[in-house]
């Protein structure tokens, strides 16, 4: 029960970081209808930002605070030179341009930071393990995750409900014309969500860095995972990416502490134990491609 | 058109073919590697030793100045097959050397020993295949098969009393590789064996989770570069690493331990290198490179080192004469070299036949991390696929 | 088609593929022997490029799963041959069917979406016949699979570098061939017609479904050819094959050279490589060690091309989208 329990959590943290990622790419998707493929390097530069000032600083929480708005600045800057003149361009024109900024920053990080990986410590006050329950130990740093994650999620669920921003994003992730039309100051509006959704990808980046590393290309294998999880969710959906994100979560964490057991119960364990990694890694592509033949606009999405 | 075309193609052709027949004025090397993306510190580790080797040799072998060309292969086997083909066929170089990955030595193999009859020499990836059925008369290893390293840590375990053991790997060739390696020498029980996603998995909870329920007295993984630097931080965070210990292959080196630090302190590894091995080439070779670079130098510097020293020894015995590639390779196999490893034989697939040591994580004096020799694991170890290769 | 004889595009065209044509004899002549290694590839992306223009073009569907045909159609020669059957007889067919039933099977579900939610499930499939191919652990898994080149005993010699090329290059000219009359017959005219508006054709009473699953099955059919030609090329097959940064590339070629234009692919296809292996040095020559960083410069470079040459190489030299 107390494993189960774990894993369940396991899969909550994983979903929340993902989500973290996703929601920064369905916003600047569904209300600017960019397909970002750059939006993985912005969280990988995120981390290397937030590596920067947390070396500088030396305080974990100090270095994230100010990697936070560097980011939105590096964001806002993108916006201004090179997407604000794909908007109106063909998503071919965008994937093309994005790819190669892909491309670009990678080499600018080896450039500015060097080919070896960075490393940003747990913060000494999330470094112990808490008791979750008696006897069960969970790192704490993974329960901050889970409560930035949430939190993040929270923030955006009132941002998107409540505020004129949120109402601005609901209607242009419906219909973008409309938007324009009630006399918005639109090109302030994109620049801003497209900050936004910058930040949020830093900050996934550098909260994913102390378990991960901060590497080159550590953006690229991960994009493809959060372009997953927004189409399951239906694009510029905010709620459609958390669900999705949840779901992707324990879909990938079932798969790897349970299938390899509930395959043993009618295969020989040779073979279950080299089924269950093949079929756990291309799970949520099966998972992806039912959604959209069931419902070809993901989950929660409107259109196409 | 067509006729126009060849016309001017046999102008030139006859221009050009008056040429002299070129005379080789100087030894040219192909070193293929990663040097992009984010693996690139593997690469340039590997680049730095060439370096150095060639500022022992004082920038020539065999009376002959040495020039290298290096080729990045951006981590894909394709473009490594690309790149080689160009060493080859380009520039015409003496010998190819480099190779971190399997997939891009085995894609690239071909090209250069057979069609290019090129002298090829992995610093780093040893399929199987290539230790059996693929070997190749143009295919010489400064490293090791993937199977012998994890073996001996295998052996290593037995002799320790370790009596329960959780296998973990990344799912690919090599990954599988290594783990079928050492459950081939440990005798315990195998309490658990994972394969997680490669290259792109970030996370490692559930397997800890499951590592944590299944209680095993120790844990052998295979996490290359970066991916080494994950596992071992997710370990030490969940602690675990209070609880049972760490044993790995190629997971913890010098260049992923300024990014572990103290976590990895403490846990054991195999290599058949060591920073530490008390042989005059190696002091030299590791004291001059932390002079120059101010790190360690790892495992894959010491074989690229060692694969730079093995042609110079071909090329000194030859007098810079490599015209003749029987010769060359008939040298080569002599293994005629002080290697940073301390002497070692060329088996009958050329592979080396070598020591295995168990290395322990510490701090060096000035508090730098870094790994010691604490024992041997085997001697003169031969790699299990020899037998399979036609060359006796 | 009453167009002066020498414009420019018609120029180019013609030049680049004489030059094409005189690839062997021209390297041979230069001792280049790279160049044609060079020249294989291209021709042989040129060829799945091509292929991918057809959906993408002219149909308006964006594939991002299109490396998977590279896959099939190689793993299905290299299967064969690891099962030491090496006849080009048995081998290619059975290669262009695989690649035909898969085309078929992922069209047929994945057509029932649009835009971007097409780009994706056709990438959700071409991962998974990506961890497919790692997980088969009999044919190398990750490592990949070292194979002979196809026999077509008594007929070709596969192994000869300037046959290999001349076959390559004649399968290009004929996918050309093939690729223009069908943009210009009716089954193109539909597809185009779809691809500007679909309510429209399907109101006019065309299966618009029925002719974009055929048009996936003869982009299929190609990408498989390009698969085996890849195969034989390298002699070797490997799950890398099919990434989805291939199938990247693979977007980037047609973009670059032009989308819906017959001779796109094969322009976006010699600047792609061309860049690749001539920035390089170039940068190498402005100072020595700045070649390593190439992609910092070609990075931008497409992004300029995506912002300032819309419609790639081909509107610069005055084509127009079919």
């Amino acid at each position: 029960m107390d494993y189960l329990l774990i894993q369940v959590l396991n899969g909550v943290q994983l979903g929340l970081l993902m989500f973290l990622l996703a929601a920064g790419l369905t916003l600047t998707f569904g209300i600017m209808d960019l397909v970002n493929l750059a939006h993985g390097s912005l969280y990988m530069i995120g981390a290397y930002i937030a590596w920067t000032f947390v070396t500088w600083t030396d305080s974990f929480v100090l270095g994230a605070l100010l990697a936070l708005p560097a980011t939105f600045a590096l964001g806002v800057a993108v916006e201004a030179v090179v997407m604000r003149r794909l908007y109106a361009r063909d998503h071919l024109d965008q994937v093309l341009a994005t790819f190669g900024l892909i491309l670009f920053f990678n080499e600018l990080v080896r450039v500015i930071w060097g080919p070896a990986g960075k490393s940003i410590a747990v913060p000494p006050f999330l470094s112990h393990t808490i008791e979750i329950l008696p006897g069960v130990p969970y790192p704490a740093y993974r329960f901050a995750l889970i409560v930035v994650g949430a939190a993040v999620a929270l923030l955006l669920a009132w941002l998107v409900a409540r505020t004129r921003l949120g109402m601005l994003i609901r209607a242009g992730a419906s219909n973008r014309r409309m938007i324009a039309a009630l006399g918005v100051n639109i090109e302030l509006l994109f620049s801003l969500v497209f900050g936004l959704g910058a930040v949020f990808a830093g900050l996934a980046g550098l909260m994913a860095a102390p378990i991960s590393s901060v590497k080159i290309g550590m953006g690229d294998d991960i994009l493809i995972l959060a372009f997953v999880i927004i189409v399951i969710g239906g694009i510029g959906s905010i709620k459609g990416a958390f669900v999705a994100a949840m779901v992707v979560g324990q879909i990938d964490i079932v798969g790897r502490a349970f299938l390899p057991e509930l395959l043993k119960t009618f295969m020989p364990p040779a073979s279950a134990s080299a089924a269950a990694p093949a079929i756990s890694q291309v799970a949520i592509y099966i998972v992806m491609a039912g959604v959209l033949v069931w419902r070809p606009t993901g989950l929660f999405g409107q259109r196409a | 058109m067509k006729t126009g075309l060849l016309g001017v193609a046999t102008i030139a052709a006859l221009g050009l073919g008056l040429r002299p027949v070129w005379a080789q004025e100087s030894v040219k090397i192909g070193f293929v590697s990663t040097f992009s993306g984010p693996q690139a510190a593997i690469g340039e580790d590997m680049r730095r030793s060439v370096e150095l080797a060639l500022e022992h040799l004082g920038g020539k072998m065999g009376g002959k100045k040495i020039e290298v060309v290096y080729e990045d292969d951006q981590f894909k086997p394709d473009v490594g097959k690309a790149r080689s083909e160009k060493l080859v066929q380009q520039d015409k170089v003496n010998f190819i050397a480099g190779y971190i990955w399997s997939n891009v030595l085995l894609a690239s193999l071909k090209t250069v020993t057979d069609e290019g009859d090129t002298i090829l020499i992995s610093a780093n990836a040893g399929p199987s295949q290539i230790a059996g059925e693929l070997c190749n008369k143009n295919f010489f290893s400064t490293s090791w098969n993937n199977d012998q390293t994890p073996m001996a840590m295998g052996d290593y375990l037995n002799t320790k009393g370790v009596k329960s053991l959780y296998v973990v790997g990344p799912n690919y060739a090599a990954g599988k590789d290594m783990l079928a390696g050492v459950k081939r020498t440990y005798k315990g029980k195998l309490l658990g064996e994972d394969y997680t996603k490669w290259p792109d998995q970030l996370d490692f909870s559930a397997e800890l989770t499951k590592i944590a329920a299944a209680k095993p007295e120790g844990i052998f993984i295979f996490y290359p570069g970066a991916h080494g630097v994950q596992f071992v931080k997710q370990w030490a965070q969940s602690g675990l690493n209070k609880t049972v210990p760490l044993y790995q292959v190629f997971s913890i080196d010098a260049i992923t331990l300024p990014q572990q630090g103290d976590l990895a302190l403490g846990t054991l590894g195999a290599q058949e290198w060591v920073n530490d091995l008390p042989n005059e080439a190696n002091k030299k070779y590791v004291a001059d490179f932390k002079k120059k670079h101010g790190v360690y130098p790892s495992y894959y510097g010491a074989q690229s080192y060692d694969a730079i020293m093995l042609m110079a020894s071909a090329a000194e015995a030859l007098k810079g004469d490599l015209s003749n590639k029987d010769k060359v390779r008939a040298e080569m196999k002599k293994a005629n070299f002080k290697s940073v490893r301390g002497d070692f034989k060329f088996n009958t697939n050329q592979f080396p036949i070598q020591n295995f040591y168990i290395q322990e994580t510490v701090k060096d004096p000035q508090g730098m991390m870094t790994v010691k020799t604490i024992a041997t694991a085997v001697t003169a170890a031969k790699d299990p696929y020899f037998e399979k290769c036609p060359m006796k | 088609m009453s167009e002066p004889l020498l414009s420019p595009r018609v120029l180019v065209t013609a030049l680049l593929l004489a030059v094409l044509a005189a690839l062997p004899l021209l390297t041979q002549a230069f001792d280049q022997r790279y160049l044609l290694s060079v020249g294989t590839r291209i021709v042989i992306w040129s060829i799945a490029a091509v292929s991918l223009n057809i959906i993408l073009g002219y149909g308006g569907l964006v594939s991002f799963g299109h490396a998977a045909f590279f896959g099939i159609g190689g793993y299905a020669v290299g299967i064969l041959s690891a099962e030491g059957i090496q006849n080009g007889w048995v081998q290619w067919p059975v290669a262009l069917a695989a690649s035909i039933l898969w085309a078929a099977l992922v069209g047929a579900l994945s057509l029932r979406t649009r835009g971007v939610y097409f780009i994706m499930i056709t990438l959700a499939f071409a991962q998974l016949v990506y961890y497919l191919a790692s997980g088969l652990e009999a044919y190398g898994g990750d490592d990949g699979l070292n194979i002979s080149r196809s026999r077509f005993p008594g007929l070709l010699d596969l192994r000869d570098k300037a046959t290999f090329y001349w076959l390559c290059f004649a399968l290009l000219c004929a996918s050309l061939w093939f690729c223009g009359r069908l943009a210009h017959s009716r089954f193109g005219a539909v597809l185009r017609g779809a691809r500007s508006n679909e309510l429209r054709m399907q109101a006019l009473g065309f299966p618009v479904f029925r002719y974009r699953l055929v048009a996936c099955i003869v982009a299929g059919a190609l990408g498989g050819l390009a698969g085996i030609l890849l195969a034989n090329e390298g002699a070797y097959v490997s799950p890398a094959m099919m990434s989805w940064v291939k199938s990247g590339d693979l977007i980037v070629i047609v973009v670059l050279g032009g989308i819906g234009v017959r001779f796109g692919p094969l322009y976006g296809a010699v600047a792609f490589f061309a860049l690749e292996e001539l920035l390089k040095p170039a940068l190498d020559l402005m100072h020595k060690g700045w070649g390593e960083y190439w992609q910092i410069v070609f990075g931008p470079l497409l992004v300029l091309i995506a912002l300032y040459a819309r419609g790639g190489i081909a509107s610069l030299l005055g084509f127009r989208r079919a």
